[in-house]
């Protein structure tokens, strides 16, 4: 059965991409199928973050209006035979894309894949609510820092009012991933806690991501963070998190500093 | 600022999450309400429509929550020479 998720937050740059990247390329990396999907159309990057920029023929909006078929637009990933990516456009406006056109596009891949990524445009337009309107389940990205709490809250009203889902009454199902997480200001107190966090938005954590220069490091080559460096902090937090999507039971750890005496003495005055 | 301000210097995640909770607890009341105080806005507006001609720019429909008590707000305003449309 093909699982659906939109990977969403309301904010923009907090890591909807670089994690629809890495989550895509480690559930690909466990042999099952996996698409993932840009719905920014106007300014795609899912393309460029997956290092297949220069690979893009026809996009999403081309299937959603009839002008190319949907194996025409999938990339194939070129280090994993099971990822592929539906780019979004770049030059249509936002409202190309149609909800009766998205619809059928997704019950089309639902045909031939094991999971469906979606990656979410930041606010809560069209574009957003497009994203999340077929979705399984949501992923909701958000940093430890106040505005992006709040717009995370948003988000969370409207995967439980605006998806098919919710029409239907029945309950989405949303998981926390909070990314650029550093865990020495947190525990300096002068960065929220993964608790704090938890018990504002109310929904089940998925995952930490630690603040890592290995994250841009990856999306500098053009590869998701799983597959750059698959031993990096960063990628074995996305691993679990995808292990945790796929419905294996992992224990969250909360990562912390790992000092010495040294750096107890003098750790905590850096950074 | 001296030297001694770096060690008395408060954290400031506790003040972040307290006013995430206040700021929330706020905005899931209104955000909630929003379709209600619309459906009362229309519904309440063709009430007395069919009676009065109001033009629908000149109601206000408000609604106040607080912890016990919550105010529905209704400001409707008539022009002098606003035709009775039913005696």
């Amino acid at each position: 059965m093909a699982k659906v998720i939109v990977v969403t937050s309301g904010k923009g740059g907090v890591g909807k991409t670089t994690s629809t990247a890495a989550l895509g390329a480690a559930l690909a990396q466990r042999n099952e199928k996996t698409v993932v999907v840009d719905f920014d159309v106007g300014l795609r990057n899912l393309d460029l973050v997956m290092g297949a920029e220069r690979r893009v023929v026809y996009d999403f909006v081309n299937v959603v209006q009839g002008d190319a078929k949907l194996p025409q637009a999938l990339i194939r990933d070129k280090r994993l035979e099971t990822l592929f990516l539906l780019p979004a456009s770049q030059t249509r406006d936002k409202d190309s894309l149609t909800p009766e056109g998205v619809e059928r596009v997704i019950n089309e891949l639902k045909r031939h894949f094991d999971w469906i990524i979606c990656d979410s445009p930041a606010g809560i337009e069209r574009g957003a609510t497009l994203a999340m309107r077929h979705a399984d389940m949501a992923v909701v990205v958000t940093n430890p820092e106040v505005s992006s709490v709040r717009d995370s809250d948003r988000i969370i009203g409207l995967l439980d009012s605006k998806t098919a889902k919710a029409e239907r009454g029945e309950r989405m199902e949303k998981h926390l991933l909070l990314t650029r997480y550093d865990a020495k200001r947190a525990e300096r107190g002068d960065m929220l806690k993964v608790d704090d966090v938890l018990e504002i938005l109310s929904i089940p954590l998925l995952g930490i991501i630690p603040e890592s220069m290995d994250v841009l490091r990856a999306s500098n080559i053009g590869a998701p963070v799983t597959l750059a460096d698959s031993n990096s902090a960063p990628a074995s937090a996305y691993f679990e998190a995808a292990r945790r999507l796929a419905g294996e039971v992992v224990p969250v750890a909360i990562p912390s500093e790992k000092r010495g005496l040294f750096g107890k003495i003098f750790g905590r005055r850096a950074a | 600022m001296s030297i001694f301000s770096i060690f008395s210097r408060q954290s400031s995640a506790p003040k972040a999450r307290e006013r995430l909770q206040v700021l929330l607890s706020h905005e899931r009341l209104y955000l909630g309400s929003s379709d209600l105080v619309a459906t009362l806005r229309e519904e309440i507006l063709a009430v007395i429509a069919k009676h009065v001609q109001v033009d629908s720019d000149r109601v206000n429909i408000k609604m106040d929550r607080g912890e016990h008590v919550s105010i529905l707000e209704i400001d409707v305003e008539i022009p002098l020479n606003a035709a009775v449309k039913a005696a």
